[in-house]
């Protein structure tokens, strides 16, 4: 049994998952982690009913399951952060009790959280020696810069140890939180949901990490939403759903991404969407060699001209950071224009009052869906009527008619499947999912003209997804314009009729699309394109261009 | 009038702004407005002056002053820290009770006479040094001196030691230090704590060295809200809240100062025939502090200063949304 477990190590992921379907129950590894009955309650939600979880030692599970599943919760209670109402959990065979983050991180357990647990202004150095008895009381940082360095090429995670934090991408600060965790000597890793905020290229970087930390005898915990991800890393898959296990420790090779999304969802799940032939009609917004800065106030869009028309998607791709989110703000009145403009139906929509878009039949789904798409501690009332209380029957003379709204915020909650205990609860009690739905159901009430939306599926389950996607193209359907900023190329195709890849703030290309399938030059192109070849340079056969 | 007595002066009296910067900001860094200074430099200054009479030891004054001030800070610990309330609510009342109880206590102390000080005396060799010697190192008290190494000490403990590394993290993001095993209520009271200690000591500065004496509520005259100013002048780095209460301090003595004498640069010293210009004079310090309270209230220019990031906030642990 011995010699066939250190051969079981030593074997490739995809090996691994046949063996493990070969061999009998007496061969397996021994269990890393063993959660038993967990029970977790907040105010008016049961998180986890009766959770069994099992981890081996040296496999990438992956735990998924819709938002608000309880994942997080389950993933906390395990790291120390929450305290189960009932339950065991056992690490290595031994039963622990956890009373704070440090006994979990004492057990070998460490977490990186969905929201990064990073200090921005301090060095990377001195996040990672947080908390730890050494250095006794004088930081003599140079020789732990030295240690932590020589940590991050052991695992192929490169990042300056000097850096503050608020310097480094959401890739790197991604980096320092395992390194946080390695350095502890954490040999069960938890992440939460690491993907959601990463580049494709930066994924691809986390998973080689990944590898090599279980062909170091490491185990892994991985939550994530994206299921072909799930399929391409992780050994084993559990599924949770409305705070129960719906699947355990299934070979990740064995399960189809449908059947996946089903156990997730309970029914099943359009993965493709279903996009009609449609004839664009008038130009919407018309966009007219803008340039613009970023926060930092260097130079982010150079000069972009596009236009959108009555009822079509258009995409705008680009890996994070080149200027598209810059792009939505400037439309929505967000963001000075220094040079050109945006025309919303002919009329100046940039360097304007953003109440004159609002009035003018725009509507905006932004990034950052906490603080500038919601007010977090408002109730799902209060957020849904942002834009239409001045008008009745909200608004009363001087005053609101908060019955008027109530019934209004009701039947956006039926109509948009928004599931939360009352309409009167603050909007940061919501999963994510559901937050999206209340941004959603908000900008579409309106019956905009236009709609600009970005990355409107980031970290929504696949449930989710295919709501918002289907909310979509209904607004395509009544003919809306759409302008969708996306990250996921799948996304992007399936949904456009028209796709943009903009690079450093200048555009390097337009693609018509026709069906919604990704065919394989199309995806090369728009990656070249991304990363700043021009559409002119790019020699394609076969796909339909123009631009 | 001769600056450079001036300049001497204003060090002294720039010695209590000190303290009480230091403290507040030290409190402040873990997360903890305390806009009770003042409140905490009356009772320090009571305390000393009171103590000091009846043991004749003002050392034991001044240790029982930073102790007493120290114990009162521990009421805006609990109601902020474990209570979670609003810090402004509760820096204000501690201002009130501060005051209420020295008031009590120290009645009568003010025709009590006169006590033995702290002592003065002149750092020899640096003492010579050119007009700075005359300013920095000629007769001042040993608190001033105490005040000189504080400011080293403290930038240095808050930059480049293991629990100052904490202080900031409990102070920018305490929710990432929970994570970690940082016990973030324990260090907010304690740095609660310190800021009291600080202020009884710059309380104790004005009743035993700088302007020895009880007059009730006249003896702090509101510096400690020029101190909560300073911490925000100072974008909470002990050096620049050095500069700064040094700074105000020989502003108040060149105020007081500049209104003695008949003539000034050969004229007739308007400050003393118009007691109106005197009084302007008087409170400039208190505008500057109302103008930086009310531009360090805006939250994007506090960012920028470089304000803690989670100042004023409670921390309640596994809150979303946070
Ligand atoms: N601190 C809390 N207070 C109150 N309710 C909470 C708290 N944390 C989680 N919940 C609720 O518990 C449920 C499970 O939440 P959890 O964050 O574990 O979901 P999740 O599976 O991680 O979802 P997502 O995919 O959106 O991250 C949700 O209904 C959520 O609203
Ligand atoms: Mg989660």
């Amino acid at each position: 049994m011995c010699t066939c477990f250190l051969v079981y190590l030593a074997t490739s992921p995809l090996e691994h998952a046949v063996t493990a379907n070969t061999t009998t129950d007496l061969q397996q590894p021994p269990l890393a982690v063993e959660m038993r009955g967990i029970v977790k309650r907040f105010p008016g939600v049961l998180a986890n009913d009766h959770v069994n979880f099992e981890l081996r030692a040296g496999e990438i599970h992956a735990l998924l399951g819709e938002n608000g599943a309880g994942k997080s919760t389950l993933m906390n209670i395990l790291a120390g952060l929450y305290k189960q109402d009932a339950g065991t959990i056992k690490v290595k065979g031994k039963t622990l009790e956890f009373s704070s983050p440090r006994d979990a991180i004492k057990a070998g357990i460490g977490m990186v959280h969905q929201h990064f647990m990073l200090v921005p202004s301090q060095t990377v150095t001195e996040n990672i020696l947080l908390g730890l008895d050494e250095p006794r009381f004088l930081m003599r940082l140079q020789e732990y810069d030295k240690k932590i360095a020589d940590l991050g090429d052991k695992y192929g995670l490169k990042v300056d140890p000097r850096t503050k934090i608020w310097q480094l991408s959401v890739g790197e600060q991604q980096r320092v939180e395992l390194l946080k965790m390695l350095y502890r000597g954490a040999d069960v890793l938890v992440m939460d949901e690491p993907t959601a905020v990463l580049a494709p290229q930066e994924i691809e970087g986390l998973f080689e990490t990944l590898h090599s930390m279980v062909a170091q005898g490491k185990s892994v915990i991985f939550i994530s939403h994206k299921l072909n991800e799930v399929a391409s890393i992780a050994d084993r898959v559990s599924v949770l759903r409305r705070g129960k296990v719906t699947a355990s420790g299934v070979p990740a090779k064995g399960v189809s991404r449908q059947e996946l999304a089903s156990m997730m969802v309970g029914r099943e799940v359009a993965l493709a969407v279903d996009k009609k032939p449609k004839t664009p009609g008038e130009i919407i917004l018309d966009v007219k060699d803008v340039h613009a800065e970023n926060d930092k106030g260097l130079p982010c869009l150079r000069g972009l001209s596009l236009h959108v028309r009555a009822g079509e998607i258009v995409g705008i791709a680009g890996v994070a950071g080149n200027g598209q989110v810059e792009l939505s703000q400037v439309i929505a009145g967000l963001r000075p224009c220094k040079k050109g403009q945006a025309l919303l139906n002919g009329k100046k929509v940039s360097n304007r009052d953003t109440r004159y878009g609002i009035e003018h039949g725009m509507s905006y789904v932004p990034e950052d869906r906490t603080h500038v798409g919601s007010s977090p501690n408002l109730s799902v009332t209060d957020n849904v009527i942002m834009k239409n209380y001045r008008k009745p029957p909200i608004s009363k003379g001087s005053m609101l008619d908060m019955s008027a709204a109530t019934k209004f915020a009701q039947e956006l909650k039926e109509a948009y499947d928004i599931i939360v205990p009352t309409v009167n609860t603050p909007v940061r009690l919501l999963s994510g999912g559901n937050l999206q739905r209340v941004i959603l159901a908000r900008e579409i009430s309106g019956h905009p003209n236009f709609m600009v939306a970005v990355q409107p599926t980031r970290g929504l389950d696949v449930g989710a997804i295919e709501g918002v996607h289907r909310l979509l193209l209904t607004q395509r359907e009544a003919d809306a314009a759409v302008l969708l900023i996306s990250e996921e190329l799948e996304e992007l195709i399936a949904l456009s009729d028209r796709i943009y890849v903009i690079y450093e703030g200048r555009m390097m290309g337009e693609i018509k699309v026709e069906g919604a399938e990704p065919d394989k030059t199309l995806m090369d192109a728009i990656g070249l394109m991304m990363t700043g070849t021009p559409l002119e340079q790019i020699h394609m056969e076969g796909a339909p261009t123009h631009g | 009038m001769d600056f450079v007595v001036i300049l001497q002066a204003g060090v002294a009296s720039g010695t209590v702004l000190l303290f009480a910067t230091l403290g507040e900001i030290l409190a402040e860094r873990s997360g903890v407005l305390n806009l009770g200074v003042e409140g905490m430099m009356l009772i320090g200054a009571m305390t000393a002056f009171s103590v000091t009479i009846a043991t004749g030891n003002p050392w034991i004054g001044l240790l029982t002053a930073m102790l007493f001030a120290g114990l009162i800070s521990q009421i805006h610990a609990f109601i902020t820290v474990t209570l979670q309330a609003d810090q402004v609510v509760s820096g204000l009342s501690l201002t009130l009770v501060g005051a209420g109880i020295s008031l009590v206590l120290g009645e009568g102390l003010s025709k009590a006479g006169t006590v033995s000080l702290m002592p003065n005396f002149s750092i020899p060799l640096l003492v010579q040094i050119p007009v700075l010697g005359d300013i920095f190192f000629k007769e001042q008290s040993v608190l001033v001196y105490v005040g000189y190494l504080m400011i080293p000490l403290a930038w240095y403990y808050i930059n480049h030691t293991r629990p100052g590394l904490h202080l900031r993290a409990v102070g920018e993001y305490p929710s990432a230090a929970d994570a970690l095993g940082i016990n973030v209520y324990r260090l907010r009271y304690f740095y609660v704590f310190i800021g009291g200690i600080f202020a009884g000591l710059a309380g104790a500065t004005i009743s035993l060295a700088v302007s020895p004496g009880w007059f009730s509520e006249l003896t702090t005259g509101g510096q400690g809200w020029i101190a909560i100013g300073l911490v925000i002048f100072a974008q909470w780095d002990p050096f620049r809240a050095a500069l700064g209460s040094y700074a105000f301090g020989a502003l108040r003595r060149l105020i007081l100062d500049i209104q003695a004498p008949l003539t000034l640069f050969g004229v007739d010293n308007p400050f003393y025939y118009n007691p109106y210009l005197s009084f302007f004079l008087q409170m400039l310090p208190y505008a500057f502090t109302v103008i930086v309270l009310v531009i360090g209230s805006r939250e994007a220019i506090r960012k920028r200063l470089g304000a803690p990031a989670a100042l004023g906030e409670p921390y309640i642990r596994g809150e979303r949304g946070k």
